[in-house]
C-alpha cells in the first residue's frame, strides 16, 4: 500500500476462540495499584 | 469505530475492534473525516484544493481494502464474546496481603490513610497469612499460576510473617500443583542487605515506593517527624535495582497538582539509573490540595506528549528505559476477553486484611459494606462478586462508546465507586489521562518500528 502502513497484523477478533482462559497476570499486581491498563500484559497461552 | 490523531507528526488511525493501527499519509487522515459521513464521490471534491483526484481515488481504494478485511471499521465483536465473559465463572488466582496496616512514614497522598486504612494499627499473623495460602489454593480451581502480593502499611514491618508465608506457600505448592509468585512493596526505609537477597531470592517482582525529584518525594512522602525520605532511599533502590538486573521491579512514584512537571520526575528517576519506572496521577479526594482537576488535564497531556518524545530520544542515544504506562503490546498481548473484564477485583483478586478479612481489592479495603468473608469462611456475600464479576467494558455505557476501551479494559473499579458511588461509571479524568496515554504509547511504537 502507498498510503497506509499497517503495524500489527494481528487481530482481536481471531483472540476469541482461544482467550478467556484467565492464566494471565492480574492487571493491578504488577505497579501500578490505582489504575487497571491491560493493553501491556502478557498472555500465557501460548 | 475508528480513532485517529496526529502526533509528533505521524498520522495514526487505530481501528477499534480489530485493534490495528495504521499509520497514514495526509490524504488518508483527511479521507476518513469525511469517508462514511458523504457520499464517495463527494470526497474527492471536498478535498479538491488540497489532493487531485487521483490521490483520493487511490486513498480510497486503500481504506477499502482493509475494510474488506477487517482491519478497518471491523465489526463490534462483543455479541460474539459476551456469553465467553460471562460464563467464565472466574477463580480467585491473586491475592493482596495486607501484611502490617502500619507505616514508617506519613505520605500525605496515601489511601492506606499513613497505613492505617481507617482502622487501627495491625499486623498480619502468620497464622492468617498461611489461611489465606490455603483459601487462595482452594478457590483457584485448575489456574496453575497465583500471585501473592506483600504490600502495606509496609510489609517490611512485619518482615518475619513474609517470609513465614512465602516458606508455607513452597512448602504446599508442588502438591497442590501450583506455582506462587510473589511480590513485595516497600517504602525502603528498612532495606538491608539481608532484606534485599531474600527479596531477590524469592520474589518475582519488587515495587519501590519514590517519586522522583528530591523536593518532591520529600514534600509527599516525608517521615513521621516531616524528615525526608529521598536520602536514605535512593541508595537502597539503586543497589536493589542493580542487583536484580535491572528488570522484575519498578520503582513507583505518584504524580499530583504540585508536580505537574512530572515528566522531570521521571527522567530524574532514569537519571539515577533506573531502567523500570512507573509514575502515576494521585487517586484523592478531589478536596485535597494536591488533587488532579480538570483544569489541569491540557498541561498534563503536554507533560505526557513531551515524556513520550524525550523517552524516544534518550532510547535513541542507547538511553533506554521503561515507562510503566507506555508499555504497550501491539504484536500480542492479551486476548480480547480479558481486554474485556479488566482487573479482576472482587471476582480473581481479593485483598486480604491483618486480621484475614476479604475485600475485593486493595482499595476497597475497609469499606464495611464491601467486606466479602474472611480467609476462615472464604467469600460468604456472593452478590458482592456478582456484582464485580458483572463489571465489563460492555455493561459500563461510557466504555461501550469510547474508542480506548481494548486497552483500557474500562478502568479502575475503585476509582468509579470513590468518584461515582458505583462501580460502573468510570472516573473521567482518569479516562482523559488514560486515552492521552495510549495515543502516546502508540505513539512510540509507530516511531520504534518506522525506524
Ligand atoms: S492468558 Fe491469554 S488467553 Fe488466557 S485470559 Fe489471559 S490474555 Fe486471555
Ligand atoms: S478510558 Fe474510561 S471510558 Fe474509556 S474504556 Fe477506559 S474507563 Fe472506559
Ligand atoms: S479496582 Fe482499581 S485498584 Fe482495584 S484492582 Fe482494579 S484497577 Fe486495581
Amino acid at each position: 500500500m502507498k498510503h497506509i502502513n499497517t503495524l500489527n497484523t494481528k487481530l482481536l477478533q481471531n483472540t476469541v476462540a482461544k482467550g478467556g482462559c484467565g492464566e494471565c497476570q492480574t492487571s493491578c499486581q504488577s505497579a501500578c495499584k490505582t489504575s487497571c491498563t491491560v493493553a501491556n500484559q502478557a498472555c500465557e497461552n501460548k | 469505530m475508528i480513532h485517529k490523531y496526529r502526533m509528533n507528526g505521524l498520522n495514526i488511525v487505530l481501528d477499534v475492534n480489530s485493534g490495528a493501527v495504521h499509520l497514514v499519509d495526509d490524504v488518508v487522515y483527511d479521507i476518513l473525516d469525511f469517508y462514511k459521513e458523504v457520499p464517495e464521490e463527494e470526497i474527492a471534491s471536498k478535498l479538491a484544493d488540497k489532493y487531485t483526484a487521483e490521490a483520493v481515488k487511490e486513498g480510497l481504494e486503500e481504506i477499502k481494502e482493509l475494510e474488506q478485511n477487517k482491519m478497518l471499521y471491523s465489526e463490534d465483536i462483543f455479541a460474539e464474546v459476551i456469553p465467553k465473559v460471562e460464563n467464565r465463572n472466574p477463580v480467585v488466582k491473586a491475592l493482596c496481603l495486607h501484611i502490617a496496616h502500619d507505616c514508617n512514614l506519613k505520605c500525605k497522598y496515601c489511601f492506606a490513610e499513613e497505613g492505617e486504612y481507617h482502622g487501627k494499627r495491625e499486623l498480619m499473623s502468620l497464622e492468617v497469612g498461611k489461611k489465606a495460602i490455603d483459601f487462595l489454593i482452594k478457590s483457584s480451581g485448575n489456574r496453575k499460576n497465583l500471585e501473592v502480593d506483600f504490600f502495606g502499611g509496609e510489609p517490611l514491618m512485619n518482615f518475619d510473617v513474609v517470609k513465614g508465608i512465602v516458606e508455607y506457600a513452597r512448602s504446599v505448592e508442588k502438591e497442590a500443583g501450583k506455582n506462587f509468585r510473589f511480590t513485595i512493596t516497600t517504602n525502603g526505609i528498612l532495606l538491608n542487605d539481608d532484606i534485599m537477597n531474600y527479596i531477590n531470592e524469592n520474589m518475582h517482582n519488587v515495587v519501590l515506593s519514590i517519586d522522583g525529584r528530591k523536593e518532591v518525594n520529600d514534600r509527599m512522602r516525608p517521615r513521621a517527624g516531616g524528615q525526608g525520605t529521598y536520602d536514605t532511599i535512593v541508595p537502597k533502590f539503586q543497589k536493589l535495582a542493580d542487583s536484580r538486573n535491572q528488570t522484575d521491579y519498578y520503582v513507583r512514584g505518584t504524580f499530583t497538582r504540585y508536580n505537574l512537571d512530572f515528566s522531570k520526575d521521571v527522567l530524574h528517576l532514569a537519571d539515577l539509573g533506573f531502567k523500570q519506572i512507573s509514575v502515576e496521577p494521585v487517586v484523592t479526594d478531589e478536596k485535597e490540595p494536591y488533587s488532579i482537576r480538570e483544569e489541569d488535564l491540557p498541561a498534563i497531556f503536554d507533560e505526557y506528549e513531551n515524556l513520550a518524545m524525550q523517552i524516544l530520544e534518550r532510547r535513541k542515544n542507547g538511553q533506554w528505559f521503561n515507562f510503566f504506562h507506555f508499555m504497550i503490546d501491539l504484536t500480542g498481548g492479551p486476548c480480547v476477553v480479558k481486554r474485556m473484564v479488566g482487573c479482576g477485583s472482587g471476582t480473581e483478586y481479593l485483598a486480604v486484611t491483618p486480621t484475614g478479612d476479604l475485600y475485593p481489592c486493595h482499595q476497597f479495603v475497609g469499606m464495611e459494606q464491601f467486606k466479602m468473608g474472611t480467609v476462615d469462611t472464604g467469600v460468604v456475600k456472593p452478590e458482592i462478586r456478582k456484582s464485580f464479576e458483572g463489571c465489563n467494558v460492555y455493561t459500563k455505557p461510557k466504555c461501550r462508546e469510547c474508542w480506548a476501551r481494548f486497552y483500557c479494559s474500562g478502568g479502575c473499579v475503585a476509582n468509579s465507586y470513590n468518584t461515582h458511588g458505583d462501580l460502573i461509571t468510570p472516573y473521567e479524568i482518569g479516562c482523559e489521562m488514560q486515552r492521552k496515554r495510549i495515543e502516546c504509547a502508540i505513539m512510540i511504537k509507530a516511531c520504534e518500528n518506522n525506524g
